[in-house]
């Protein structure tokens, strides 16, 4: 592994992006512009909105982050960069940390920009502060990075990619307790909120909201986060194979 | 007479169905322009893919420079010219090439260097700036050789490097191709057109995965006494039918 390829890898990407400026301003428009449409949404109950944004803080980076990171790995997979990489001396962590890298500047990019609007413009109180906040958003978009380079490799056209959002991100949207809180959710569905990573990243969040101290809870939140986006990295990184079955 | 590539009984069956390639035993000289010659279809693209590494062998051997074809010591050594375009359509010409000079493990300033260099090779010093995106498919395919020349590579494995390509430029890259074998780099070309196979030092006629001739284009049109590769490959498909 060579921390050079790496940073090229993540320069690389991340020129692509400059060059892509309809997807940098959705990345960095959509959340503030989502959030402050909730916002209205719930202009008679603002106590509820007050809730709901911290979570969707750490909702809106991962599902982005998976949607962009899936597609344009899979561009990889399919335009035939990949291939002439995996003859070059090169490490598939270099190329998987790369993208790792180059996105989790734009989440800390698009995490900052909707926690300010969050935070300043809609009045939303957080007791954690805003670092807090912003490193939960960042570890989310760092999952949704890992899940997304992991599931590319399980589609064959970038339709089927997006078809994975339903696949994987909304169960975990539905039972992470966005909607109703867990316990009164049925018990399955509590299992599986269980083992799902969302659910641990909407808990960071709702940590940063009631509590202005760091609690153990939110450790063990953000640990698990950690946890599960190192785990899809390492599935990610052997889904590339330097050689293909025949 | 040097051999960069010994290939063994190399069978391939694809997806478990598809024989692509059926007990194939050829030597590949150091220093020359290979030609794997074949209609589409044929079994060339499996081959070369089994030569850079990039496909599992699961019966046979591939020996490149005395490695096993796929060993990370080729890595630095072998460069490979994809049939699709493989570069970054959203980047510019020299951001693709600065890229893959990097993690080919060039420095920054090596990389700048060997930019200007295979540019001018393949005649693209005029677009250095342009994005990919808005060049012809000639021109994207130029960009895609000049990947493969990046470095001072032993072996330069190139699958359909001509195809879309003007005469002018075509007869440009043969003598490139010419050029580098002339100062011992080894070039395995893979190419559908017959009347390119002539601008081969040595040729792999290839069909239905099977190899059908292995010879200079001189001793082949001599043993099968014909006047072009065409007529050749015509004559040898009627004598194993």
């Amino acid at each position: 592994m060579s921390p050079l390829k790496t940073i090229a890898t993540s320069g690389r990407v991340l020129k692509q992006l400059k060059h892509d400026p309809r997807t940098l301003a959705l990345l960095f428009v959509i959340p503030p512009v989502l959030m402050t449409i909730l916002k209205y949404v719930f202009s008679g109950e603002p106590r509820t909105f007050d809730s709901l944004a911290p979570m969707l803080l750490g909702i809106f980076p991962m599902v982005m982050m998976f949607l962009i990171t899936s597609i344009a790995t899979l561009r990889e997979r399919r335009s035939g960069t990949l291939d002439r990489l995996m003859t070059m001396p090169v490490s598939k962590l270099d190329f998987i940390l790369g993208y790792a890298l180059a996105f989790s500047l734009v989440a800390v990019l698009q995490a900052t920009i909707t926690s300010f609007v969050m935070l300043r413009l809609l009045d939303v109180s957080v007791l954690g502060g805003t670092i807090a906040t912003v490193i939960g958003a960042v570890l989310s978009a760092l999952l949704g990075t890992a899940l997304g380079l992991f599931t590319s490799a399980f589609a064959t056209s970038e339709f089927q990619a997006v078809q994975f959002m339903p696949a994987i991100i909304f169960p975990q949207l539905l039972v992470c307790g966005l909607f109703v809180a867990r316990t009164q959710m049925a018990r399955p569905l509590q299992w599986l909120a269980d083992v799902l990573p969302l659910t641990y990243s909407v808990d960071a969040m709702k940590q940063v909201t009631t509590h202005s101290n760091w609690t153990y809870l939110h450790t063990r939140d953000l640990i698990v986060v950690v946890g599960f986006t190192l785990v899809a990295l390492m599935l990610g990184s052997i889904t590339i194979r330097r050689q293909e079955k025949a | 007479m040097a051999i960069a590539i010994v290939i063994k009984n190399l069978s391939v069956t694809l997806g478990g169905q598809v024989k692509a390639l059926k007990n194939v035993s050829i030597e590949i000289p150091v220093g020359k322009t290979t030609g794997v010659i074949g209609p589409s279809g044929a079994g060339k693209t499996t081959l070369i893919r089994a030569i850079v590494g990039r496909l599992q062998i699961p019966a046979g051997a591939i020996v490149i420079f005395d490695q096993l074809a796929g060993s990370p010591e080729l890595r630095s050594t072998v460069t490979y010219m994809t049939q699709e375009l493989s570069v970054y359509p959203d980047l510019t010409v020299k951001e693709n090439l600065i890229y893959f000079a990097r993690m080919s493990g060039q420095s920054v300033p090596d990389s700048k260097a060997t930019v200007a260099r295979v540019l001018e090779t393949v005649d693209m010093s005029d677009k250095t700036n342009s994005l990919i995106n808005d060049l012809s498919g000639g021109q994207k395919q130029r960009v895609s050789l000049a990947i493969a020349l990046i470095g001072s590579p032993k072996l330069m494995v190139l699958d359909e490097p001509t195809v879309g390509l003007d005469p002018v430029l075509r007869d440009k890259l043969w003598k490139l191709f010419a050029k580098l074998a002339s100062q011992g780099t080894t070039l395995v070309i893979s190419s559908h057109s017959m009347d390119e196979a002539q601008r081969c030092d040595d040729l792999v006629l290839i069909r239905d995965g099977k190899v059908i001739a292995h010879s200079s284009p001189k001793e082949l049109l001599e043993r099968t006494q014909t006047k072009s590769v065409e007529q050749s490959f015509l004559k040898l498909v009627g004598g194993t039918k």
